[in-house]
């Protein structure tokens, strides 16, 4: 038998305006766990979703071959049929569930449509003692932490007669003692023969466990590493992730910096559902008038967590610290005040948290600032659109007139119409989580223009964003944020993506 | 821009918001064709004005609840408890009769905060919460009439729903008075209307063509007229029209024009995005609930001085009607979407549709059955029309 498990060659995927996979080539050898290393955006978990026919054959260019054969997926079921099974970071347990009815969701043990409780409960408590669980298995998965649930999902995948294992951050939520754990029961399929493929941020992890590293950037496989040659580090992993060249996609400027706006001073913030559970810890931040600052982090760093709390408290419970404007403490307990304190907070999700679709330009430009076009509760509706009109010329919002309806728009379009929602409310500063993302590259160019303006015009700007080169472009100052806590700030002039990487994931541990 | 390419603008782009008027055209002519003229005879026109201003009151405030993504299934139970309380103030207690009305106005405002508090403040969706208020003054209606019937109502509480303005310039076969109060009714909205283009042209903004404009004003113009004549014709000036106007034109401005109303639209278009504008949601649910009660109080005014007195089991299923009303008027299912002219002529396609029917002897159980296929067929012509829009994108 062929050693070589699954081949992907040469696929290609096309988002209308966006290549997201390009000449991606991956092979997974038997019985080994193989590890998938990039970026946020890299494209990892769009090739994922290729691979277990999400994205079903004939909507990506390429082949793919599972055990020497040309497989066509047409959805989950038939991967799922050839044994490729992926696990994904959200889990997809259903909380009122026993363990037993969720081992076997989709795949009951039944006989003429009747299940037969006692075979389910059996076998369910033959899969949990495999992946090393003591669980009685009539518990509700509900009940259990999120480590247990991760172990569940395993032993699900286990039921289906699992050829190859997809592990999509499996321990991302996970606390160290649950990754231990996890990344045992990992080694101990390995010995069984199980493949695997994991995609992991934490590093040290992947140093740990993994056999075999595939790197993607920007959509393309960049190398594959064999992680048991001499070299073989983080480091290098880094190197291969970030290494690509900056020039001429980011509009000059030369910065004009003021006094501090804002501040916040050992703001910390808890999970609004995990008692106990820090989400930020102490976090002290400044941004000054015509700077612009960014905000670097891995995904569940805390990143929108931080930026949301601090803007009218929409996010997150037993929120602790200051917020200080120009110096003075302020109430940014709702929305509300927030904006009359002078902060604007423009979404990573444009279209649910930004956006009103169905409601055209003039409508969104004015929600947030009703209170500036209206007197006595009443609106004036001709300034309204005098207003829209301006933010549409001015930013060159492609659409006909301001009566065009928001969904109808193109992503770049729809952020500029956020950005001018905002910008009618007048603050001084502007937090902007995730401005480019979806967006295609000449509409990038035009957003970064307008937050240079915005610095330019004396505003302190507040830049969140998981693509580094990003933020290396644009921003005057970046902070690094890992598990919640700041662990760094670099000027612009010693910045660069291998120290932000490592200030970024540097270990729970190390954080403390 | 032509007349012409306005008008295949009008039809298609804005099928959504024009069909209904066009529906309501066909719906008019259908009957007026199948009961020989009846029912747009100068009685039947003042009748279906009397009979049916409950449900356009009620419209006018449901539609601000569907558009905020919720529902009032209890208001027909509010209309019965309020009219309850009004009547055993007149007529058990002897009190004038505009205390019954404030009482009736007072105790909707008391329920729909009562109702307000628990959807807006405690969170219970509006579906339990207005289910629960349902049975709830439907109760309280028994408890406050002891389970009878009361009635009769002093002549000036009938006159309120009953009542004409009439004779007051004399009359010549015809009311003048009300005549004029028609011609001033054009010349309002003709001037508004002027006004509205005006200022759309000083701010640039694109307005249809002169001619279509100008034709819209005389069509609108000579159908007024019509009904006017007609009113004059038979008994004068409704009271409770003048009182309907008054709300509808209100609930229009605060619909389009005020703060408050865009709210109600950001938050039923997008409650995540409303909530980081700065909206203030809850109290925006609250006060739609103190709104829909107060409305419910008027119609239970209205009601019992239209039914001359309060019954136990009045206003049954007039939640239905009114929410009928909003989605023939082509309000969205899931919020955001819905007007009070739609649904005031949402709530005239029923009406004209139950006393077509009526006048032509269809028996009640029919009438049901051609209400229920109406309302089912304009929401699924919104839901066709909705994925038109999508799949055009």
């Amino acid at each position: 038998m062929n050693s070589t498990i699954l081949q992907m060659q040469d696929i290609a995927k096309t988002f209308p305006g966006v290549k997201a996979l390009q000449d991606v080539n991956l092979s997974v050898e038997r019985g080994e766990i193989h590890a998938i290393c990039g970026e946020n955006g890299a494209g990892k978990s769009t090739l994922m979703k290729v691979l277990s026919g999400v994205y079903p054959h004939g909507s990506y260019e390429g082949r793919i071959l599972f055990e020497g054969e040309e497989m066509k997926f047409s959805s989950i079921k038939d991967s799922e049929r050839q044994g490729i099974v992926i696990i994904h970071q959200e889990l997809a347990l259903v909380p009122y569930l026993s363990i037993a009815e969720n081992l076997f969701l989709g795949n009951e043990r039944q006989a003429a449509g009747f299940i037969e409780w006692n075979r389910t409960n059996q076998d369910a408590a033959g899969l949990l003692k495999r992946v090393g669980l003591d669980e009685n298995p009539v518990e509700p998965v509900g009940s259990l932490g999120v480590g247990k649930q991760q172990l569940v999902e395993i032993a699900k995948a286990l039921s289906k007669d699992v050829r190859l294992l997809i592990l999509d951050e499996p321990t991302a939520a996970l606390n160290d003692a649950d990754s231990e754990h996890l990344l045992n029961l990992l080694r101990e399929l390995r010995k069984e023969g199980m493949t695997c493929i994991i995609i992991s941020h934490k590093l040290g992890e992947i140093e740990d466990i993994a056999d075999r590293t595939t790197i993607i950037r920007d959509g393309q496989t960049v190398e594959t590493i064999d992680m048991s040659e001499p070299g073989s580090t983080q480091d290098r992993i880094i190197r291969g992730m970030v290494g690509r060249d900056l020039s001429h996609r980011y509009p000059e400027r030369t910065p004009e910096i003021g006094d501090v706006v804002f501040e916040i001073r050992d703001w910390t913030v808890h999970h609004p559902t995990q008692a106990g559970r820090v989400v930020v810890d102490h976090a002290d931040l400044d941004v000054r008038a015509g700077e612009i600052v960014g905000i670097a982090g891995l995904m569940g760093a805390g990143r929108t967590e931080l930026a949301m709390s601090v803007f009218g408290h929409s996010y997150g419970r037993g929120i602790t610290g200051e917020v200080r404007m120009d110096g003075k403490a302020v109430d940014t307990s709702t929305v509300d005040k927030a904006i009359k304190a002078g902060i604007a907070y423009v979404s990573e999700d444009r279209k649910h948290y930004g956006l009103n679709l169905i409601e055209d330009i003039r409508v969104n430009t004015s929600a947030a600032g009703l209170d500036k076009i209206s007197r006595g509760g009443f609106v004036n509706g001709n300034e309204e659109i005098r207003i829209a009109e301006d933010y549409r010329r001015s930013m060159n919002i492609k659409a006909p007139t301001v009566m065009s309806v928001t969904g109808n728009l193109s992503g770049g379009n729809q952020q500029k119409v956020v950005l001018g929602k905002w910008l009618h409310t007048a603050p001084e500063l502007l937090i902007l989580d995730e401005p480019t993302r979806g967006i295609d590259v000449g509409a990038k160019y035009e957003i970064y223009t307008i937050i240079n303006r915005l610095a330019e015009a004396g505003k302190a700007v507040l830049v969140i964003s998981s693509e580094l080169p990003e933020l290396l472009g644009i921003c005057d100052r970046i902070y690094t944020l890992a598990y919640g806590r700041l662990t760094g700030q670099l000027p612009r002039a010693e910045a660069n993506q291998e120290r932000l990487m490592e200030l970024m994931t540097i270990e729970k541990e190390a954080v403390r | 821009m032509t007349v012409a390419s306005d008008l295949k603008d009008l039809f298609t782009k804005n099928l959504r918001t024009s069909g209904i008027y066009i529906a309501f055209a066909l719906i008019i002519v259908l009957f007026t064709v199948l009961t020989d003229g009846l029912l747009l005879s100068p009685i039947n026109i003042t009748n279906i004005v009397l009979q049916y201003s409950y449900v356009l009151i009620l419209a006018l405030g449901m539609i601000m609840v569907i558009v905020a993504g919720h529902i009032d299934l209890s208001v027909g139970s509010l209309v019965a408890f309020t009219g309850a309380v009004s009547a055993v103030l007149v007529i058990q207690q002897d009190l004038p009769w505009w205390v019954g009305i404030l009482a009736a106005l007072g105790m909707g405002i008391l329920c729909g905060a009562w109702q307000g508090f628990w959807v807006a403040y405690v969170g219970i969706p509006a579906f339990i919460v207005t289910l629960a208020g349902m049975l709830l003054f439907r109760g309280l209606t028994y408890l406050t009439l002891g389970n009878i019937s009361l009635s009769p109502f002093p002549a000036e509480y009938q006159r309120v729903a009953g009542g004409f303005l009439n004779g007051l310039l004399g009359g010549y076969g015809y009311d003048l008075f009300t005549l004029i109060i028609g011609v001033f009714a054009i010349c309002g909205f003709a001037w508004s209307q002027w006004r509205s283009r005006r200022a759309r042209v000083r701010y640039e903004q694109q307005v249809e063509s002169l001619g279509l404009f100008a034709t819209k004003l005389v069509l609108v113009a000579a159908v007024v007229l019509w009904f006017f004549w007609q009113l004059a014709h038979s008994r004068g000036m409704p009271i409770v029209l003048i009182i309907l106007a008054v709300l509808i034109i209100t609930y229009h401005v605060v619909t389009t024009r005020t703060v408050f109303g865009r709210h109600i639209y950001a938050i039923g278009g997008n409650l995540a995005a409303a909530r980081l504008s700065g909206v203030n949601v809850k109290k925006v649910n609250f006060w739609i609930f103190i709104n829909m009660g107060l409305l419910a109080g008027i119609a239970g005014a209205v009601f019992s001085s239209r039914s001359n007195g309060a019954q136990p089991g009045a206003g049954n299923m007039f939640e239905l009607d009114a929410i009928a009303a909003c989605f023939i008027g082509g309000a969205s299912t899931t919020g955001g979407v819905g007007r009070v002219t739609g649904a005031i002529v949402g709530g005239l396609v029923m009406a004209v549709m139950s006393n077509g029917m009526q006048l032509m002897g269809v028996d009640q159980s029919t009438q049901q059955i051609v209400k229920g296929l109406v309302l089912l067929l304009a929401v699924a012509f919104d839901i066709y029309n909705k994925r038109r829009a999508g799949s055009a994108r």
